[in-house]
């Protein structure tokens, strides 16, 4: 299958080894993975800001730039979501309004892609540690994503998944949020953490890049002793 | 309003602030809101299928709301019937006028008052008192909230975020009754209280949770039994109802009822409901002499007008979004400065009050979803901030907020200065420890309290351009 990989510009600059994770899986199972040149930004930050004439405006570049794409996977929920669930509605009476809609149709969050596209579970990783999972907010309630990257984790050798309490609850990012109002979004990253730790986990997965920069953050500052990894360089251990 | 500037948003940064850093009671609103989850996710379970329930839920609502005229007619005329008397008030100010008026016009002394949210919505009390009129909350948080002289903190649990040496200490200063660590005794001590007051009222003001078209029923859900006796004993009953709450068929209740209970409070049904239709008829020997009911619109028929955003009227005030957001557990009730905190208040609030004004609770979210997905009715809520949001960047954008996504589009739409700008990427990270923490550091709001990543030496770019040129080479050789 010929895939197009969408590299959010933070994976892109401040994680570079989650998307190399991911075309080295992506290529060990077979596929041809492309990335387009042009692709910058799905547009998301201006649409949660409120300025959707500008979040139009960038999305619209992006909609050029996957035009030719079979299929689209995205290394963070949020950004998928933006695409596949958000892009229809900000597109809705507008003349790309098709082209938004065949980008959402085409569009996969990485796990999903994995488990229920191409039907793989065991990628025949190993990988030593003790680790916890973290639900992205947009992966889990606007894509539905919740089994699949457990079931991926699930096959990995050595690796012993527990369910932390707050697995479901927002680590408190939200893009801007984050910034605009740092208290509540730091109070919320406390509350995170404070469950990870509780599990006493070495590691905290998760299929979203953004959020581990909020809980890495945190930690970091705070605990110092827990590692964040996203899903796939969990999963790039052959 | 004005818009020059936001008080309400002021009030709400300070406040934050400080709720954020009340560890304690950040901690017990969160584990009191962690049994009620326990609880719901019991009583959820029992249902056959929850989410087709939810959908028909949805469906009734949705069925009133959007012939909001029809059925309301249809209850006045069968409430009517009953000698009932129903006041249609356009806005706060009618609605206590009519209530003043006719306590005045009765010569009442007394007002008892059992829970309603459009009562603290409209300021009834404050009127009432102003007036002259002495009133009591009959329901217990409410009076604990009322002796306090504190809004409650919430729309169904009024005073969770009250520790119970708070209460008795409270009782103690207001009531002068001795301090005890018993529930059991500050309940008793509020009912010997409460007991006395139905008695002497001869006015008792409520609100409703349902009124019912067909009917032309009120459905009042409740569990101290209050609120029966605030209907039932004082001669002249006033209830205080928002126009959204009218559902077609009495049959409706039969799933919202449970619906309520189990996304409210957990419980298959409350401890008390009740259905009122009008005053004590010929032959009856009990209920008041006198049922009047203020069927308030205060601008919800603004969010009827909104085909966006009009299923926010769909809301039955279980509170659920607030018992789910990490916002509310985090900040607290009092911080959002309005009548209905939580989710469904930050989207309801800007259309009752003004935009401009309370967009900043629109924006103070990291729109998880947990609202919409616990939402008992299907209320689309945290889409609905992101609409509120979009709304308010339209009618004024922020100042040089809308600039600067400007410049954003324009970044993200030349692919060569995007690379461009991630280039310069690891040097920013480099320099950036100079700055860090101090005045000019541009991103003090994440790093006063939060490391930030290192940008990489070789972008994801970088590195799969020479993975493919290696990939080629070994294809070569």
């Amino acid at each position: 299958m010929r895939i197009s990989l969408f590299v959010p510009c933070f994976i892109d600059s401040l994680y570079p080894n989650v998307a190399m994770s991911m075309v080295r899986i992506l290529e060990r199972l077979g596929h041809t993975v492309e990335v387009p040149e042009s692709q910058t930004c799905c547009g998301q930050p201006p649409f949660n800001s409120g300025y959707w004439d500008e979040a139009r405006s960038v999305a619209s570049h992006q909609l050029k730039a996957f035009a030719d794409a079979d299929v689209i996977v995205s290394g963070s929920g949020s950004c998928g979501a933006m695409m596949k669930v958000f892009y229809p509605e900000l597109f809705h009476d507008h003349p790309e309004e098709a082209a938004a809609k065949s980008i959402s149709s085409k569009t996969w969050e990485f796990s999903e892609f994995l488990v229920n596209k191409l039907g793989v579970r065991d990628l025949g990783s190993k990988f030593e540690g003790r680790a916890t999972f973290h639900d992205g907010c947009h992966g889990l309630r606007e894509l539905g994503t919740k089994q699949a990257p457990r079931e991926l984790l699930r096959h990995v050798k050595g690796l012993e998944l527990v369910e932390m309490s707050e697995a479901e609850t927002c680590c408190g990012f939200g893009g801007t949020f984050a910034v605009k109002y740092p208290q509540i979004s730091t109070a919320m990253a406390e509350v995170k953490c404070n469950a990870i730790c509780e599990t006493k986990a070495d590691y905290v997965i998760s299929n979203d890049s953004s959020c581990l920069m909020q809980i890495g953050g945190w930690l970091d500052r705070n605990i110092g002793s827990v590692k964040c990894l996203h899903l796939a360089e969990v999963l790039d251990t052959p | 309003m004005s818009a020059l500037s936001s008080p309400p948003k002021d009030q709400f940064l300070q406040d934050a602030d400080r709720t954020t850093g009340d560890s304690p009671r950040r901690d017990a609103v969160r584990k009191a809101l962690h049994n009620y989850q326990s609880a719901r996710n019991r009583t959820g379970a029992t249902f056959t299928d929850w989410k087709a329930a939810r959908a028909a839920a949805a469906t009734i609502k949705h069925e009133a709301v959007n012939h909001l005229d029809q059925y309301l007619e249809e209850f006045e005329r069968q409430f009517t019937a009953r000698g009932g008397k129903v006041f249609w008030a356009s806005n706060s100010q009618q609605a206590r006028d009519y209530i003043l008026n006719l306590a005045k016009a009765r010569n009442v002394r007394a007002i008892v008052k059992s829970k309603a949210m459009t009562g603290e919505e409209i300021h009834l009390n404050e009127a009432l008192v102003a007036a002259g009129f002495g009133v009591v909350e009959s329901d217990l948080g409410e009076f604990i909230q009322q002796l306090k002289g504190e809004a409650p903190y919430h729309f169904v649990f009024p005073c969770m975020h009250l520790r119970r040496d708070e209460i008795s200490d409270l009782f103690n200063r207001e009531l002068g009754t001795a301090k005890t660590d018993s529930p059991e005794e500050l309940t008793m001590i509020a009912r010997r209280v409460l007991r006395r007051t139905y008695v002497e009222a001869d006015m008792g003001i409520s609100g409703g949770n349902f009124i019912v078209a067909e009917t032309g029923m009120i459905s009042i859900t409740e569990n101290e039994g209050n609120a029966r006796l605030t209907v039932g004993v004082p001669k002249i009953h006033v209830a205080l109802v928002g126009i959204e709450k009218v559902v077609p068929r009495l049959a409706d209740l039969a799933l919202l009822l449970p619906m309520l209970a189990t996304a409210g409070t957990g419980q298959h049904l409350t401890g008390y409901n009740s259905m009122y239709g009008g005053p004590r008829q010929p032959g009856e020997n009990d209920g008041p002499e006198e049922f009047h009911v203020v069927l308030l619109d205060n601008h919800r028929t603004r969010l009827l007008a909104d085909p966006e955003q009009r299923d926010a009227l769909h809301c039955i005030r279980c509170g659920a979004c607030l018992n789910v957001c990490p916002i509310f557990k985090n900040i607290g009730g009092h911080t959002y400065g309005t009548t209905y905190q939580g989710p469904i208040g930050s989207v309801i609030t800007p259309h009752f009050r003004g935009l401009q004004d309370w967009k900043h609770l629109s924006g103070a979210s990291s729109l998880c979803g947990a609202c919409t997905e616990t939402c008992p009715v299907g209320i689309d809520i945290h889409h609905h901030l992101l609409h509120n949001r979009r709304n308010a960047a339209a009618q004024k954008p922020a100042p040089g907020e809308g600039l600067l996504w400007k410049a954003f589009a324009v970044l993200m739409r030349r692919p060569a200065l995007y690379k461009l700008a991630t280039k310069f990427a690891p040097l920013g990270s480099m320099l950036h420890p100079l700055i860090q923490g101090t005045a000019v550091d541009p991103v003090i709001a994440w790093t006063a309290t939060r490391d930030f990543p290192e940008a990489a030496r070789k972008s994801f770019r970088t590195q799969f351009k020479a993975h493919q040129a290696a990939k080629q080479q070994g294809g070569v050789r």
